[in-house]
């Protein structure tokens, strides 16, 4: 692994980011606002509650937003990362310089990292100021959360990545689409038991369904939900794994078929 | 002189279409190599096969003695290019864009490399200005400023002073000259300028219908097709509708 090749693709980011107001956008303005409209939202729900009510919706809801919002960003800085490379027409520059598939999701990784990290920062501190809420009641639970969130948000962005090299820019809405998929089923917002058996069914098999589930128990019962934590991370390491070899046959066939070039014409 | 480049019975195919057909040719140590060819030809693929971008259907790349498919990251870290197709990004700072590159080529002393070339190929003063806001030439010097930044053995360059008027073109020309001969680099040069690659080649190897229909120096290509210049065998050739010469 060269560091240097690491660096290169997250500093290339960081400039971007600091440069950019479409990007600052999609980190704090977005977040901010889903945290004033939710915010309102489970302040009217208490309000309406019964008074003896056990579950707190402002707490359930907003620390549902807020990690749902980690995911997204782990996911989308990782795809638009590349996409930058798409649209500015640098995918050939980029493609043939002694930079490895390894190095570069690497990097992606780290830019994913950063990113999820300082919108968590910036977000969980106002949720703290506007609607007094404890995000570190989650104690211990956070440290396997927040692995598996960003391992799942890469493993979906090593698919949208694949999926924009084999069919190029017509694809880019899926960069930004494919979490807001999971959303519904994840039980971000509701227990999994308000599913149709089906749908619980189905969705047993997304670690997010896990995650969120498990963040409720910690949150209402004060238990480590060691169930969910493992399941998570055993089904986040298959998806990973089918990601990376997906993505690793996109950059495969692109090389066959020419289609690295392709990107600078579409 | 040792060589360099080693292409052997290199093939791509599209389905049906055949885009470079078995073509075989060495590139020495030092030396300035020509690739001609009317559109189609042949020559953007076979480049991005050298530079791994595409991979051949058949056929076998040999650079500084080794397997490109094999050792790609290797490879790659002694070889540049620059076309006049892929300009750098424009929302960053050709101070950025050097910068990014020499990391990602794995340029130890980066910093230093982006700010001596940005000296060198007369790109000071648009050190901090967006990269799209600067010309086409200036932008050029820039692609090839990126290109010499980790001293390429092997340079490929893909009809680099295409969009340029030609006192730019010239001035780029010599400098890519001067510095490559400083490490006795390589260079395989595409054009559709015959005098360009007449005063800078030291061989040429033309192409049509992905096939190589000649290589030699510019002198004996004249011999050989009895003309007064290589601009009357490229239409020649390109003329041809048999790749048999």
């Amino acid at each position: 692994m060269n560091f240097l090749h690491v660096y290169g693709i997250f500093l290339r980011n960081i400039i971007l980011i600091r440069r950019s107001i479409g990007r600052m956008f999609g980190l704090f303005f977005f977040a901010t606002f889903e945290l004033f409209l939710w915010g309102f939202i489970t302040i009217w729900l208490r309000d309406l509650a019964p008074k003896d009510a056990r579950i707190d919706f402002v707490f359930l809801l907003l620390t549902g937003l807020l990690f749902w919002d980690l995911f997204i960003r782990a996911q989308q800085s990782f795809s638009i990362s590349f996409l930058e490379d798409v649209w500015s027409r640098n995918i050939m520059n980029f493609f043939a310089t002694p930079v490895a598939m390894k190095e570069f999701i690497a990097g992606l990784a780290l830019i994913s990292l950063v990113q999820g990290f300082l919108t968590f920062i910036y977000i969980g501190g106002l949720a703290v100021l506007l609607y007094a809420l404890d995000i570190w009641a989650l104690g211990f639970y956070m440290i396997p959360f927040f692995m598996n969130i960003f391992v799942f948000g890469w493993a979906l962005g090593l698919i949208a990545i694949g999926l924009l090299l084999r069919f190029g820019p017509a694809f880019e809405i899926l960069a930004f689409f494919i979490p807001m998929m999971f959303l519904p089923f994840s039980a971000v917002y509701y227990p999994v038991s308000v599913f149709p058996e089906f749908i619980q069914q189905a969705a047993f098999f997304l670690p997010t369904m896990h995650l969120f589930e498990g963040m409720r128990q910690v949150l209402t019962q004060e238990v480590f939900p060691l169930s969910d934590v493992l399941w998570a991370t055993g089904l986040n390491i298959l998806y990973f794994a089918l990601g990376l070899a997906f993505f690793l046959w996109m950059v495969r066939v692109a090389r066959k078929k020419g289609l690295i070039a392709r990107l600078l014409q579409d | 002189m040792s060589t360099l480049l080693k292409v052997e019975n290199l093939t791509k195919t599209y389905g049906q279409t055949t885009a470079v057909d078995g073509i075989s040719f060495e590139a020495k140590e030092g030396e300035v190599v020509g690739l001609l060819g009317p559109n189609g030809a042949g020559k953007s693929t076979t480049i991005h096969m050298l530079l791994s971008l595409l991979e051949p259907t058949e056929g076998s790349i040999e650079i500084f003695g080794k397997d490109l498919k094999a050792h790609r990251e290797e490879i790659l870290q002694h070889i540049n290019f620059a076309t006049a197709y892929s300009m750098l990004p424009h929302n960053l700072t050709p101070y950025e864009n050097l910068k990014i590159f020499a990391l990602l080529y794995g340029v130890q002393q980066w910093r230093t490399a982006a700010e001596s070339l940005l000296e060198e190929f007369n790109l000071a003063e648009f050190r901090n200005a967006r990269t799209g806001s600067l010309s086409t030439g200036e932008q050029m010097r820039l692609v090839l400023a990126k290109a010499f930044l980790n001293s390429p053995k092997l340079l490929l360059l893909d009809e680099p002073t295409a969009s340029l008027d030609p006192a730019v073109a010239r001035d780029l020309r010599q400098k890519i000259y001067y510095k490559m001969q400083e490490n006795n680099g390589t260079i395989l040069w595409t054009s559709h300028n015959m005098r360009e690659i007449e005063a800078m080649c030291d061989r040429v190897i033309f192409m049509a219908h992905g096939k190589i229909v000649a290589d030699d120096t510019p002198e004996n290509l004249k011999k050989t097709f009895q003309s007064g210049d290589l601009e009357d065998i490229f239409i020649a050739i390109a003329r041809q509708p048999s790749p048999k010469i």
